[in-house]
């Protein structure tokens, strides 16, 4: 067991094994670690804001649900209401006609009644003559009585 | 084991001795047949058996995570580089928690430490008569296929790390302020060189106590498996032997982990601590 050449030879040997990893093994195994690692965390990085982003939408989707609901009830709110007051009108719409058509027929029936007077009162006149001539089983002379027979009939 | 039935001795010794190339005495290259001719090569040898398999088993660490490197990808990872990346993150949260400095050969330095270190100790799980036994039966007299038991290798890499730590310790702090870490410490600076003696103590301890804390846990992991094996030349005593080797084998995935370990991380704090420039001198 004399120290001897191999000494000297296990030591160079050493450096070039050394040489040899520094170069050629530890640069490419610890980058590609590197790098996987990197694109690890960015991956989980990725997925973090993905789940955010995801939350975000669903809660902007629940806020526009909210809103299109209430919109929804608002409109069927407002149509209702709407409605009633075209039923309101309706009734206040055909209640006015139904006035009017009733002043229209009151209107005619008076007109008829009068129409019926003014008849009345022209066929009085002779009804009255006729039966005070019967009455009176004399003639009347119709040209001095006029204005007595008138005077009748105004009162008719 | 080429002779016949060796003793005990030759033995344990044919397990601890390295295959080993060199120069003889007479100037010629060859391989030693015995310990005299290893002996007599003295420093210009070299163990052929600890640099094959370390070299192997660096090269299988290198393939094995080059594939995964060049193929990784940030998408969905496969199986091997599942397993990489596995390693790799563990290293870097060490070496993060460690060294605080900018310097991006650290961290796979400790991954080429931890992982090739693991795996050199890893072939002590191996039995130990295996690889020895096939080696012989192939012609080759001496195998030892564990390459941290052999000191030239774990000092030999504790000396790149010396090195390395002398490189950054002048980088990073200068000339001037290296000598002044080492010599205005601990004592007031008229006792230089009491302070250089004691703090060069402690600067060669580093690498000395890194190389020899490795290769003393698995040489004498080593050691243990070898003598469990004397255990075999008995019937009565072969099963007992089985299972304590089966044991000891159990515990020892544990040692050459936590020593490929040790290993790594005091090479980091070794190296963090020659990048800390000190503020108060």
């Amino acid at each position: 067991m004399n120290l001897t050449l191999t000494l000297i030879l296990q030591s160079v040997t050493f450096l070039v094994f050394v040489w040899f990893c520094w170069k050629f093994i530890w640069p490419f195994i610890i980058d590609a670690m590197r790098e996987r690692q990197k694109t690890i965390a960015e991956g989980l990085a990725a997925s973090e804001r993905a789940e955010k982003d995801l939350a975000l939408a669903q809660q902007r989707a629940a806020d526009q649900l909210k809103d299109a609901k209430d919109e929804a009830r608002q409109i069927i709110e407002q149509a209702r209401l709407r409605a009633i007051q075209m039923i309101e009108e309706a009734k206040n719409d055909a209640r006015a006609e139904g006035e009017r058509q009733k002043e229209v027929a009151r209107a005619e029936i008076d007109q008829e009644v009068n129409r019926a007077k003014e008849a009345l009162r022209g066929q009085v006149a002779t009804l009255a003559v006729a039966g005070a001539e019967r009455i009176l089983k004399a003639s009347v002379d119709r040209g001095r009585h006029a204005d007595l027979l008138n005077k009748l009939a105004a009162e008719l | 084991m080429a002779s016949g039935n060796p003793t005990t001795g030759e033995y344990i010794a044919h397990h601890l001795t390295n295959l080993t190339y060199g120069r003889h005495p007479d100037g010629t290259w060859g391989f030693a047949e015995t310990q005299e001719q290893i002996n007599a090569m003295g420093f210009w040898s070299i163990n052929v058996d600890s640099m094959g398999w370390a070299l192997l088993l660096g090269v299988t660490f290198c393939a094995l995570f080059y594939a995964a490197a060049r193929k990784a990808t940030a998408g969905v990872p496969g199986g091997l580089q599942n397993f990489v990346e596995t390693i790799v993150e563990f290293v870097d949260d060490l070496v993060a928690s460690i060294f605080t400095h900018k310097n991006t050969l650290i961290a796979p330095m400790a991954l080429t430490i931890f992982v090739w270190v693991f795996l050199m100790n890893l072939m002590d799980l191996i039995p130990v008569d295996w690889i020895p036994m096939l080696a012989s039966a192939l012609g080759v007299h001496y195998m030892k296929v564990v390459p941290t038991t052999d000191p030239n290798v774990t000092l030999g890499m504790a000396l790149a790390v010396f090195v390395l730590m002398l490189y950054y310790s002048i980088k990073c702090k200068g000339v001037g302020g290296f000598f002044g870490e080492l010599a205005f410490h601990p004592f007031p600076k008229w006792l230089a060189p009491l302070n250089l003696f004691l703090e060069g103590v402690t600067l060669l301890a580093k690498p000395l106590s890194l190389g020899l804390r490795l290769f003393g846990n698995m040489y004498a992991g080593e050691m243990i498996f070898i003598l469990l094996v004397l255990l075999y030349t008995s019937w009565f005593w072969a099963p007992v032997g089985g299972l304590l080797q089966w044991g000891w084998a159990v515990f020892h995935v544990l040692i050459i982990t936590l020593q490929a370990f040790i290993f790594a991380v005091l090479t980091v704090v070794y190296l963090a601590q020659a990048h800390d420039v000190p503020e108060d001198h």
